[in-house]
């Protein structure tokens, strides 16, 4: 496979990776909404029975009904948006937004192993001109990545440096992995991806961190 | 007839359990790893149902574990994921028929119990 056909299965790769994810949480939500109508109808059968229905057990199973819809509709609004993420090549996003909304599509991928993904807030928000879809990418590589070497907090940190031309995402928390980098990471996937962001890849050994360095302004 | 559900979903097992209890089933949930092991290690149940994505171990591997402590205890697979490399590895540990996908009829996952029952005899 040349690196064209490479970086276009990539992108294919992580886009049905997403898809699955999403298509799996949403699969709970309606199988917990199926059990609770299920629920309600078993009470009612048992009413016509004779036997008396608790209002409270009612409210209850409602209220689950509710969680589980609002559930589903931020599971939604989270696939509409990162469909739409492949919309512009080039565009002016919120830097610190995306790690927020990395961390939403990565967490059921975290919670399999035991790992809460934590993006530090920066005060005001940082800008940068990028694409948005491949930078999604590449911190979804370096998510997965870093998730068997969490330290026994078992938290993955990303916190934001900004410089004149440049930003720095910070992931700590995976202090394992700088004492034995495998020789696959970055990987002929990663490196294609860092390329077409204009990005650098650094691992401090002292700090103990996994760093991507990305232009503030991606040339078109 | 006693059986055990495992899934992270806390609210699906806890209603599908409630559930099962109103239909005559003695019916248990765990909805992490460990606290489905020590379940299993205090009780003798006929079935176990688990979902195949679990968190720090699959489903495949969690039965593995139960069947280490109940040789006799059969499995059915819940899952919410529908790829055919899944359906293909869950469909040959626990046989196509008992391979569910979410959500799951209450009234097909009874039938699916009896079946396991009367296959083993202990129902008729």
């Amino acid at each position: 496979m040349n690196r064209c056909d490479t970086g276009a299965r990539t992108g294919l790769v992580f886009f049905g990776t997403i898809s699955a994810s999403i298509s799996h949480e949403l699969k709970n939500a309606l199988a917990i909404i199926n059990e609770s109508a299920g629920l309600i109808e078993d009470f009612t059968l048992m009413a016509q029975k004779g036997l008396p229905l608790d209002p409270e057990r009612l409210k209850t199973v409602a209220g689950r009904i509710q969680k589980q819809i609002q559930r589903a509709d931020g599971i939604v609004k989270n696939m509409n948006r990162f469909a739409h993420s492949v919309d512009d090549p080039l565009k002016e996003i919120d830097l610190q937004d995306t790690l927020y909304f990395m961390s939403s599509l990565a967490h059921r991928l975290a919670d399999r192993q035991s790992v809460t993904l934590e993006p530090a807030e920066a005060k005001g928000g940082v800008q940068i001109l990028t694409d948005p879809f491949r930078l999604q990418n590449l911190l979804w590589h370096c998510i997965r990545f870093l998730l068997p070497f969490a330290d026994s907090q078992k938290r993955i940190r990303m916190t934001i440096e900004e410089g004149a031309e440049e930003v720095r995402i910070q992931f700590s928390g995976a202090e394992g992995f700088v004492h034995g980098v495998p020789d696959t990471f970055p990987g002929e996937e990663e490196k294609i991806l860092l390329d077409a962001l204009g990005a650098r890849l650094l691992t401090e050994k002292a700090n103990e961190r996994l760093v991507v360095a990305l232009p503030k302004q991606l040339q078109p | 007839m006693r059986v055990l559900l495992v899934d992270d979903e806390e609210e699906l097992v806890s209603t599908l359990a409630e559930r099962l209890n109103m239909r005559g089933i003695e019916a248990d949930w765990a909805a992490r790893v460990e606290d489905a092991i020590s379940l299993v290690g205090k009780t003798s149940y006929d079935i176990a149902v688990l979902d195949i994505k679990l968190p720090k171990m699959s489903g495949l591997q969690l039965k593995k574990k139960l069947e280490d402590l109940r040789p006799k205890m059969k499995f059915i697979f819940m899952t919410g994921h529908g790829s055919e490399a899944d359906f293909r590895t869950g469909a040959a540990e626990a046989g196509e028929a008992f391979y569910l996908v979410k959500p799951v009829g209450i009234e097909i996952l009874v039938e699916k119990m009896q079946e396991v029952m009367q296959s083993e005899g202990k129902l008729s």
